[in-house]
């Protein structure tokens, strides 16, 4: 297998490299560019941000879990690569000096990386675009000022990458045929998209992988499709590229989205794999499930779908079989009443504790119909049956969100964790449909869009 | 002049470039081999068998090492000798350090020490306050008690009284660089190792403690630490030590650093407490007497709990005058991480006890909690300590005292909390926040402004001295080193600045070096917001010796007084003549003048007694305010702070940027100690918040959308550096307001006082929110 990408503009072919090497133990390693750090190794700190270039333009990514095949046809510049050939800094860089925005410095290359990106694309919401980055000297006032400080500054050419034509590589199929060829002959390999959940089986658990294959060179996986009153988004299309197509149709998800991960692990993150690993604590089934989204799976030159709260079997076990893949997934362009709650300790970056989503459809005032989905309330992303039953056919008000606040108790027994215990995700289950009420009555319900 | 200057911090461009160097960015020589250690998977037991087979067979595998192997001292304690490098024969927490892994990478050395077979006999593990109290397990023989006046007698006559405990979970530092060390065997048995530590010394101490050699044998050095916040104060010693060894047998070139799950499941974290009170007081909130149980939760070893707990009595007055006070302290030994050192050293969670008396004490008699807490203020600062001149003031009070018997003689918060209301507009913000929380049944605000009195010094009292060395080369060019650490807060530009200042040159002209134990010897850890106090004076004290002698020197050329001779703008002037410093310099060389000095200093009227509880600790007291507003979800009880607004004393700044970029990052991270940072462990003692994934440090949308901070504009009537205070822990503590904004939005949600514990996760907000709506 050889992998070619450009490195800080220099073009790099590794004819033998293992393909479980991450970018960031290679730069440090074996090239020697230390300055990208390891400080998580798990895609939860962003220190070891670095920007990669593709056709769809330049990225944040976390090169701790970002393996070597996966840069293969991309340009990637890290924190040595942003100051200009002749040593002079990017406009990024000075405005950290100027603001006094680094202090012990370590998260300060990752910091550089996230905001050089969002400095290139023109991006202002820093809030969003540096959640991915953790400081704990500075309390981030003064890196917030000097982004906006270096938003007046035109982009610096050096960092203008564009990447490389590239023949295709193995372990790197070049569409959802070739993929689905490989998978029905490697029945039980690893599919690898954005290495956002593979990559800690590697950081972390050390595992071996057998047979792997990188998804990210199959295109065709990564369209969403117009359908007129439907949209089909093929498995591959990571969540960046989804958010803003969610905030035209369905902003209060595309809120949620606004809080999964990080940029960079949006980036990374397909919408595949967040349905296909089946966790139940995954952000998008309970939305899909809400929205009454259609699973589309692939096995050879098989193809089936199914409603997607049907794949979620039990707590590990998905309704796939080996070889099968999820090649996309189909939603309505039209839930006016979608909300999209999710609770966790911390609002950026944080795996729910709970997530809760609702649509309902109401005539006359009566729920004509309703779809109450929930993560991290049992083994699977689910649906409260009974709670919906009681819904069904009354007025809309809050008697009736009593009424299945009460049932929601025989839909779920919670787990407790470090999360949250179990009590606590029931009570806020419960109270998460009295809070849809009351959204969909207009009260302000969300501390975010609170001012001082 | 070079101080007063808010000069970039000096390895500003090489942050930002990715040219600073910490320790895993060493370049190493080649057949440099990685270290890991294999972990005690329960908390309490004997190991019966051990297997270590597999992990010897596995790839990469050099050397595997256990207790036996090693052959000098095993332990890595910092003060009691309870804390083995590997563990003798019994376990005491899950994560402790069983057998070390020598490995050609440090992948091969992660994956090799999985694979251990090891057999415990498990004994009871004790894990809570409760569990450690009903078995008597404890540090020290008994509770620590400090007392002054009759707190007991003063509560009961009391007018009116309130009692109640407040729960505060630990911290995980999470400095972003993990634990790292390298250690280089030299000729002779010398060892050269690099640590990212805020304790060189320590380091040097139990490397030669380790090998067998004399102090003399061993070299640490640090640049620079991504982070330290109390915990590199302690808990780099295993891993400079296990290197050491392992480069001591091997022969090769050894370097360890944490896996970020691994640094968190093994090393101490803030100690969580509980604090009990009782209080008497009068119906204008003014507390006649108090009384405190602090329960400590320390972990299996020693390490620093003790200094610890000492400094949470200490400040259980906080800013507040107390006639009748009792503190009584427990030392809890528990089978979890060893809690350590963490920014404030025990400060906050006492200061954290004495403000929940307060917004009590407010709740109980319906007041405003600003205005108990101004009522129980100490007496303000004489005038002739405030600076001004004049002759005698007749008439003036005796400084009020500590419970602990020192006088405060330099309390400004009155001033200081009357500038941050007014600027901060808490008044018509509180009134405004009554309005809204009328007319918003499920969104709730809350409001609370609280002030911060810390103490400085170390308390034990021979760790305040510090040294220097300082060299002018006949070039002008100065190369400055000292016995402190820089982990991020611009301690290195700081007292780079004094030395610029001292010889009248542009910073620029100052070199700044790691820190070294061979240039400095027997320093004190880095800590104790100490690093400018101590090691800016004898800097100061070094450049001044070589200042004097050049003065002397040109003076005598020109047959005027040294004292005549000015450095100023990188001239000197004498008796009309303008050389160069540069010029000086070279002169001052050609005439066999030393350039070179050491300088020493040790902070002065320090007098304590620990085991009795009186006397004078610390040399002053630094201060500040500060004000939050939160707003809470009464659904789910999520929060969000929404404004800051915060007033801090820094004395007269050697570095206003530096000291507001302490202040903003101090007080977001004490919020987030109090909010959202929540350490779990389960039922087996294994902790389940061991990486970012599952414990949350604040991100960036955490920050206050609107965040004042604002220097108060005074100077140390102490002799300090330049006048200036120090910086490091005390806006931590400006967090409590963040919480205490918190309780007052619960508060708004029903009839009950909302004793509030922390963290205040959406989890506990929502569950302190049932109990006012019930009335408990």
């Amino acid at each position: 297998m050889s992998i070619k990408f450009l490195l800080n503009g220099e073009t790099v072919e590794l004819p033998e490299a293992n393909p479980t090497v991450t970018l960031l133990d290679w730069l440090r390693e074996t090239r020697m560019l230390s300055g990208t750090k390891e400080g998580c190794n798990e895609g939860d700190c962003g220190a070891c941000t670095v920007m990669v270039t593709d056709d769809g333009g330049a990225k944040a990514l976390n090169a701790c879990i970002l393996f070597l095949p996966q840069l293969h046809g991309k340009a990637v510049r890290t924190v040595e690569g942003l100051s200009g050939p002749d040593g002079e800094m990017h406009p990024v860089q000075e405005a950290m000096v100027a603001h006094h925005g680094s202090q012990c410095g370590f998260c300060t290359p990752g910091f550089i990386g996230s905001m050089a990106v969002a400095h290139r694309n023109g991006r202002v919401d820093f809030d969003d675009a540096l959640a991915g980055n953790l400081c704990r000297c500075t309390g981030y006032a003064p890196i917030i000022r000097a982004a906006e400080a270096a938003a007046e500054h035109p982009v610096p050419t050096w960092v203008q990458d564009v990447a490389p034509t590239v023949p295709a590589s193995a372990l790197s199929p070049e569409s959802g045929d070739e993929l689905a060829a490989w998978y029905q002959a490697n029945p039980d390999g690893t599919l690898i998209a954005g290495a956002t959940d593979v990559g800690l089986w590697v950081t972390k658990q050390l595992r071996d992988l057998g047979p792997i294959a990188f998804l990210h060179r199959c295109k065709d996986l990564q369209q969403i499709e117009d359908q007129g009153d439907h949209l089909r988004i093929g498995a591959g299309v990571s969540m960046a590229q989804l958010h803003p197509i969610l905030k035209e149709y369905h902003p209060s998800y595309a809120e949620m989205v606004r809080r999964y991960g990080s940029e960079q692990v949006r980036q990374a993150a397909t919408i595949g794999g967040n349905i296909a690993n089946g966790s139940p604590i995954g952000d998008n089934p309970p939305a899909l499930i809400a929205l009454g989204a259609r699973l589309h799976l692939r096995k050879g030159d098989t193809r089936r779908e199914m409603a997607i709260e049907d794949f979620f079997v039990a707590y590990g076990k998905q309704d796939r079989a080996p070889g099968e893949f999820v090649e996309a997934v189909t939603i309505t362009k039209s839930a006016p009443d979608l909300r999209c709650y999710k609770l966790s300790k911390r609002f950026d970056q944080d795996i729910s504790a709970l997530c809760g989503c609702f649509s309902v459809t109401l005539d006359n005032g009566v729920i004509a119909s309703v779809r109450l989905a929930f993560g991290g309330m049992a083994g699977t992303p689910m649906r409260a049956a009974k709670a919906e039953e009681a819904l069904v056919g009354q007025v809309w008000n809050e008697a009736s969100m009593d009424a299945a606040a009460k049932a929601l108790a025989q839909d779920f027994t919670p787990l407790s964790d470090m999360r949250a215990s179990a009590e606590y995700r029931m009570k806020t289950a419960q109270n998460m449909l009295h809070r849809y009420f009351a959204d969909l009555s207009g009260a302000p319900v969300s501390v975010l869009e609170v001012q001082p | 002049m070079s101080v007063a200057k808010s000069l970039p911090h000096d390895a500003a461009k090489l942050h930002v470039s990715g040219a600073a160097r910490y320790v895993d960015d060493i370049p190493t020589p080649t057949g440099t081999l990685h270290l890991a250690f294999g972990q005690s998977e329960v908390a309490h037991g004997e190991i019966t068998d051990i297997d270590l087979s597999a992990v010897r067979g596995s790839l990469g595998v050099t050397a595997v090492l256990t207790a036996q192997d090693l052959p000098f001292d095993n332990d890595v304690s910092p003060s009691a000798h309870d804390e083995p490098l590997l563990a003798k024969g019994s376990v005491h927490y899950v994560g402790q350090p069983i057998f070390l892994v020598v490995a050609t990478s440090h992948l091969l050395a992660r994956k090799a020490a999985r694979l251990a077979k090891i057999s415990y006999k498990e004994l009871p593990a004790l894990f809570s306050i409760d569990e450690a109290m009903a078995a008597n397990s404890r540090f020290e023989d008994a509770p620590r008690i400090y007392q002054k006046g009759d707190a007991q007698t003063a509560i009961a006559g009391a007018a009116r009284k309130i009692s109640g405990a407040i729960e505060m979970g630990g911290q995980e530092h999470f400095y972003l660089e993990g634990q790292a060390a390298l250690a280089l065997p030299q000729e002779g048995g010398d060892m050269l190792v690099h640590s990212s530590t805020q304790h060189p010394t320590e380091i040097q101490h139990k490397v030669a403690e380790a090998l067998g050699v004399p102090m003399n044998a061993v070299r640490v050095e640090v640049r620079r630490m991504g982070g330290g916040f109390g915990g590199k104060e302690s808990q780099g010693n295993a891993l400079a030590v296990g290197c050491a060894i392992a480069a001591r047998l091997t022969g090769k070139p050894c370097k360890m650093r944490y896996d970020r799950d691994d640094d968190m499941v093994i090393t101490g974290k803030r100690h969580d407490f509980r604090i009990s009170y009782e209080a008497g007081f009068d119906e204008t909130g003014r507390i006649t007497g108090v009384n405190f149980v602090h329960y400590a939760r320390c972990g299996w070893a020693q390490d620093l709990s003790l200094p610890v707990a000492d400094r949470a009595m200490l400040h259980s007055d906080n800013a507040y005058f107390l006639e009748n006070a009792r503190i009584e302290s427990h030392r809890l030994k528990t089978n979890t991480q060893s809690a350590t050192a963490y920014r404030g050293f025990g400060g906050p969670q006492g200061m954290l006890g004495i403000e929940r008396v307060m917004d009590h004490i407010a709740y109980d008699l319906g007041r405003d909690p600003l205005e108990v807490r101004r009522v129980n203020y100490y007496a303000p600062m004489q005038i002739e300590n405030a600076g001004a001149s004049g002759g005698s003031f007749n008439g003036k009070m005796k400084p009020q005292t500590t419970p602990y018997g020192m006088q405060v003689e330099d309390f400004i918060l009155h001033e200081m909390t009357d500038a941050l209301a007014m600027s901060s507009q808490y008044e018509a913000r509180r009134a405004a926040i009554e309005k809204w929380n009328a007319v918003n049944p499920i969104l709730k605000k809350g409001i609370a402004l609280t002030p911060v009195k810390f103490g400085i010094s170390f308390t034990l009292t021979h760790l305040n001295q510090a040294g220097a060395l300082v060299h002018v080369y006949s070039d002008g060019s100065v190369h400055m080193n000292h016995g402190g650490t820089e982990m991020g807060q611009g301690l290195f530009q700081k007292i780079a600045q004094v030395a610029a200042a001292q010889f009248g040159i542009d910073v620029s002209r100052v070199k700044i070096t790691a820190t070294d134990t061979a240039k400095v010897p027997n320093t004190s850890a880095t800590a104790a917001s100490s690093g400018t106090d101590l090691n800016g004076m004898a800097v100061q004290a070094a450049c001044v010796t070589i200042r004097d002698r050049m003065a002397q020197f040109i003076a005598g050329r020109h047959h005027v007084k040294a004292s005549e001779v000015a450095f100023a703008q990188g001239a000197v002037e004498v008796a009309g003549t303008r050389y160069t410093f540069e010029e000086v310099a070279s002169l001052a060389y050609q005439n066999r003048i030393s350039l070179s000095a050491t300088g020493f200093y040790k902070t002065p009227k320090l007098a304590w007694d620990r085991i009795k509880g009186e006397g004078r600790p610390f040399f002053y007291f630094a201060y500040g305010a500060s004000v939050t507003e939160v707003v809470i979800d009464t659904l789910t009880g999520e929060n969000r702070i929404l404004r800051t607004d915060i007033l801090h004393d820094a004395g007269a700044s050697l570095n206003p940027a530096l000291d507001i970029g302490q202040v903003e990052g101090g007080y977001v991270q004490g919020a987030g100690w109090l909010t959202m940072e929540e350490l779990v462990w389960d039922d087996k003692g294994r902790l389940r918040t061991h990486a970012p994934s599952t414990y949350k440090i604040p991100a960036c949308s955490d920050r206050p959308d609107i965040f004042n901070v604002s220097l108060w504009d005074g100077s140390n009537p102490e002799q300090t550096i330049y006048r200036s205070k120090a910086v490091g822990e005390p806006p931590f503590m400006h967090g409590i307001s963040a919480l205490m904004a918190l309780s007052d939005a619960v508060a708004a949600c029903g009839k009950g006082y909302p004793s509030l514990d922390a963290p205040a996760t959406p989890e506990r907000i929502l569950k302190t929110i049932q109990q006012v709506r019930d009335g408990v």
